[in-house]
């Protein structure tokens, strides 16, 4: 319910980040991913950024090289997930300094703590940056 | 050693997949590292086990499997140390599901872990329920997540909160026990915890009633207050997003109102401030703003009503539509679909701004714009609307255009009040975008033209005009096609103008020209050339003088490889060669299809059993029933397209329209009537109703013995009667069946050849004004069936023209007319007309004839109808 998936894609197509909240074979994985960001790349500045797929829709934003993207249900407030996107980005950098795809590729089990703060189940649990990073800043210290 | 630093070895191994060029290679380098993972794995290696987890998610995210990684995630699970047990968790998350059996070893480390001490572990193991836990494990352990909703930590608390969302999803019995907790959740100043615990509510009332019911009486005013100290607060550092605290918390706020208000008019009261506060407050420069008044907006639109707040919905709606940025306005679009039902009006009021959206470059726009714009449709705008749509499906993506073309075909088709605006629209869009037009859609249109007897000139020469130009679409080639081949006559005469037409002089060689070219197209598919065919031979009939020409062009498909092409080809040109007399009668104007029927029989969907043909079927009588040897059999289709099969609802259908009693009407076949002189004429053509007892003649033998070719064998008979046709032809293979059945009438002479008995003629009727003489004769062997020459003649000094006779029989009696001499006679008995009948006495020797006969005439332009009974029939007949 609420967010079914959330991918970081680059733009050559190669998946970065794939966090599933619903259940999927690695076939069919594959297969969506490939369909989405295909749809999704192929698109210009200028068209919204909103996509319909199958029975969901599909929020994206892209971040110099990555692009994010937010499967969701019918139901869901759009331009919220885009806030919620944005609010991802600003988190991981708040964390990493200056953010980019390479710490989020070397850094990717970090990464993974971050966004499962942030949602869980499919629904977004905190959304003050703080408080997220929190028990990552810990860990850190606690190693 | 920091096992966050992800050692050499995982930053090596994602570097020497990034080097690698082609998949192969990838997979070679993947495959190297699954091999030392195992290696690694079976020897129960502990310092590395978390590098291994991580480079098994990450192989695992680039879609290979990794099933033998799920025990490593348990063992790390279960040890002390929090960076394995994290990552341990992390790797459950993402190599399981709920699905594996592997999970429910998982369990009783998790209710471990939820006892631990160090509250970092708790929120691990509720991490882990909360995304994968199955039905059995969230019965297990819901007790101990319902405690930790108690926790100091408010961290904690907010995950136990998740957690229950989803154990109530897996098991909504335990919904109950959660409602209290949950009603005390919506106290917490915590932000992280009131977002949670609101979302833990909403979705307690999709699953249990009960919960919705408690939630609307108790928590209403609370949650009214919350949000507006939300609105009012000062500026937040923590949870500020460019200016508005909390956005996501508001959000969450309204949405959880709009369930606890739908339906219920006190609880809508309650938020009604709020709302219109939220509204009207909120900053809309920026996204996170427009997030809340778009949500804002879903409630208000959901709730009970309360005028002065739509009104300030759609007002933000409008606002919306004329934002620059593609995402509002598709967000707008969207919700407008949902404010059509609650008050079009307002929404009417933004139509320009909906139809310039669907042009905009943006596809999803585009989608959305064209679905609103269906549903504003109405009487009173349908037309500039559709002018609008029409004029973009010209400049229109390809892609967009199926979508687009359904849309105005239907739009059209529901809304058109004059038929010349539809007959307009509708050919404009098969000449734009023909290719995507649904067959149903363009059988409409022809039956819609037959229907419109003032309009078929008008439409003949627009479809000539359009096919000048537009010749490549196949449905435009094919409805011009048969409009020309039906109304012909009219194009080259320009009959019925109308003023808005410009003049048009059509030749009749240039409507064969028209033909001709759409029949030698490469591009044109079978239908399309069959049809054409069928329409040549009509236009032979209609316009002579063309005839030779037309011969020439049907005989070159004599030879054609398609089945179809070739028996057509072949039965045309002997008719078009041999029979010029039928020739008229055989492809007279279709008579008008009835709508009514026809919608119904669309919507009930009787299978075309031939399916090549669906085009001009013509008044050919069906040769033979099996549709292999012979395409005519669909010709006979009274109705658009499908064949009439001995199937209970063809013949159905053909029974309603002749009638199965013997209703009066025999009317004579003639052109240009309208539709009952149209259905009588069938009832000419073939025999009335009930199966014939009898058919005598060796022609019907030949044939099955289904309902349709009897009469249609009768048929025959009868139309080759005024011929006298010429036996014993050999012909091509093909319509030898059809030659035969022309040529095989020797047996039943038409003219009383006086071969049997004969008998006394009578004067039938007599009145001032007419008299009506039958003569008789019977064929040998065939005491059943006297064949009657009925003469009229006019005893007053003036003509009369329109000359119908029609008569009715009990129903022992079957009765077929045969077309008159003509329907002028002339005064003074001057002239006669002659009408040959045959009637069939199924109880011949019992009960003697008795006709009703009813006779129609105009007199110095005055309708004159006389009626009579004719009882004087000889005793014997």
């Amino acid at each position: 319910m609420g967010i079914r998936f959330i991918l970081m894609v680059n733009k050559q197509g190669q998946t970065r980040l794939a966090q599933y909240y619903e259940y999927l074979t690695i076939e069919e994985r594959r297969a969506l991913e490939g369909e989405i960001v295909r749809k999704c790349l192929a698109r210009t500045e200028l068209q919204c950024s909103f996509v319909e797929h199958r029975n969901y829709k599909i929020v994206y934003r892209r971040y110099a090289s990555l692009f994010f993207l937010v499967g969701v249900d019918n139901e869901e407030n759009e331009l919220a997930i885009l806030e919620f996107i944005h609010l991802l980005v600003e988190t991981m950098d708040r964390h990493f300094g200056n953010v980019c795809e390479l710490d989020i590729m070397f850094h990717l089990e970090k990464a993974h703590f971050m966004l499962e703060e942030m949602v869980m189940n499919g629904c977004i649990v905190e959304t003050s940056k703080s408080n997220i990073l929190a028990p990552i800043q810990l860990m850190e210290k606690a190693s | 050693m920091n096992p966050f630093s992800s050692g050499t070895r995982l930053r090596d191994m994602i570097r020497s997949i990034r080097a690698c060029k082609t998949a192969a290679e990838e997979r070679t380098v993947v495959r190297k590292e699954c091999a030392a993972i195992r290696a690694a794995i079976s020897e129960n290696d502990q310092d590395y086990r978390h590098r291994n987890l991580a480079k098994l998610m990450f192989i695992h995210m680039l879609g290979y499997p990794t099933h033998f990684g799920q025990m490593e995630c348990l063992k790390s699970i279960a040890s002390p140390g929090f960076p394995e047990k994290r990552i341990g968790y992390l790797g459950l998350m993402l190599l399981l599901d709920e699905r594996q059996e592997v999970l429910m070893l998982v369990t009783n480390s998790i209710k471990q872990d939820l006892n631990h001490t160090n509250q970092y572990i708790v929120g691990l193991a509720l991490c882990a329920l909360g995304n994968i836990c199955s039905a059995e494990m969230a019965r297990d352990l819901a007790p101990e997540v319902e405690r930790l909703l108690q926790f100091r930590d408010p961290n904690i608390r907010k995950k136990a909160a998740l957690c229950i969302i989803r154990i109530i999803k897996k098991v909504p019995d335990l919904a109950e026990n959660f409602i209290n907790p949950a009603a005390s959740l919506l106290k917490e100043k915590h932000h992280g915890v009131l977002l949670t615990g609101v979302q833990l509510c909403t979705d307690l009332c999709k699953v249990s009633a009960e919960a919705l019911e408690y939630f609307r009486k108790k928590c209403t005013e609370g949650l009214v207050k919350v949000l507006k100290d939300l609105a009012n607060s000062p500026y937040a550092p923590e949870y500020d997003v460019s200016g508005i605290t909390d956005p996501f918390l508001h959000i969450r706020l309204l949405k959880f109102l709009r369930v606890l208000g739908q339906g219920d008019v006190d609880a809508s009261d309650c938020m009604n401030d709020i709302l219109a506060q939220v509204a009207t407050k909120t900053e809309s420069n920026k996204n996170a703003g427009n997030a809340i008044l778009y949500e804002c907006v879903a409630t208000i639109m959901s709730i009970e009503d309360n005028g002065g707040l739509r009104v300030l919905a759609i007002n933000i709606l409008g606002r919306f539509l004329s934002n620059r940025d593609n995402n509002i306005r598709y967000v707008a679009l969207n919700m407008l679909m949902r404010a059509i039902t609650v008050d079009s009006q307002a929404v009417q009021r933004h139509r320009a701004t909906i139809l310039e959206c669907v042009k905009d470059s943006d596809a999803s726009i585009r989608k959305r714009a064209l679905e609103l714009v269906y549903l504003l449709v109405n009487e009173s705008n349908v037309k500039p609307l559709t002018k609008e749509l029409v004029d973009y499906l010209e400049v229109s993506e390809p892609e967009f255009r199926g979508d687009l073309t359904a849309k105005i075909c239907s739009i059209v088709e529901k809304f058109s009040a004059e038929k010349v605006w539809y007959i307009d629209q509708m050919l404009k869009v098969l000449s734009e975008a023909g290719k995507y037009v649904k067959d149903e859609v363009w059988h409409a249109v022809i039956v819609v033209i037959t229907n419109a007897s003032n309009l078929h000139g008008y439409a003949v020469r627009s479809l000539y005009r359009l096919v000048q130009t537009a010749g490549d679409q196949a449905i435009l080639v094919r409805v011009a096609v048969w409009c020309i081949g039906e109304y012909g006559d009219m194009l080259v005469n320009g009959t019925g103008v109308l003023d808005i037409e410009e003049p048009i002089t059509v030749t009749e060689s240039d409507a064969v020209d028209v033909v001709e070219t759409a029949v030698k197209q490469h591009s044109s598919d079978l239908t399309s050339r069959a049809m054409c065919l069928v329409t040549l031979l009509k236009l032979s009939s209609r316009f002579p003088s063309c005839s030779q020409r037309i011969n020439d062009i049907i005989v070159q498909y004599k030879g054609s490889l398609v089945l179809e092409l070739q028996q057509r080809a072949l039965e045309f040109s002997s008719i078009v060669d041999k029979h010029q007399n039928i020739r008229s009668a055989l492809v007279e104007r279709m008579p008008v299809l009835d709508e009514a029927t026809y919608s119904g029989r669309r919507a009930g969907s009787i299978p075309a059993v031939v399916s090549t043909s669906q085009g001009a079927p013509i008044n050919l009588p069906n040769g033979v029933a099996k549709t292999t040897s012979a395409p005519l059999v669909d010709l006979l289709d009274l109705s658009s397209d499908d064949v009439p099969v001995p199937s209970s609802s063809g013949g159905g259908f053909l029974q309603d329209l002749l009638g199965v009693d013997l209703s009066p009407a025999s009317s004579q076949s003639g052109t240009n009537q309208a539709q009952k002189s149209g259905t009588d004429v069938l009832l000419d053509l073939l025999s009335i109703g009930a199966p014939p007892a009898q058919s005598s003649s060796s022609i019907p033998d030949m044939l099955s013995t289904s309902q349709d070719n009897k009469r249609s064998a009768n048929v025959l008979e009868q139309l080759s009667s005024p011929s006298v046709a010429s036996g014993g032809v050999s012909t091509p293979l093909g319509s030898s069946s059809m030659m035969d059945l022309l040529n095989g009438f020797a047996p039943n002479p038409s003219k009383p050849e006086n071969n049997g008995p004969t008998y006394p003629s009578i004067a039938a009727f007599e009145s001032s004004s007419l008299k009506v003489t039958f003569n008789f004769s019977k064929q040998p062997g065939n005491p059943q069936t006297t064949l009657v020459e009925a003469n009229f003649s006019n005893k007053t000094p003036n003509a009369y023209t329109d000359f119908i006779f029609q008569a009715a029989v009990p129903k022992f009696l079957q009765l077929h007319l045969d077309p008159a001499s003509g329907n002028t006679l002339p005064a003074h008995g001057n002239g006669s007309i002659s009408q040959n009948l045959r009637i069939t006495n199924s109880q011949h020797g019992k009960k003697s004839l008795v006709m009703r006969i009813r006779i129609g005439y105009k007199m110095n332009s005055k309708d004159i109808l006389e009626d009579g009974q004719i009882n004087n029939f000889p005793r014997d007949l």
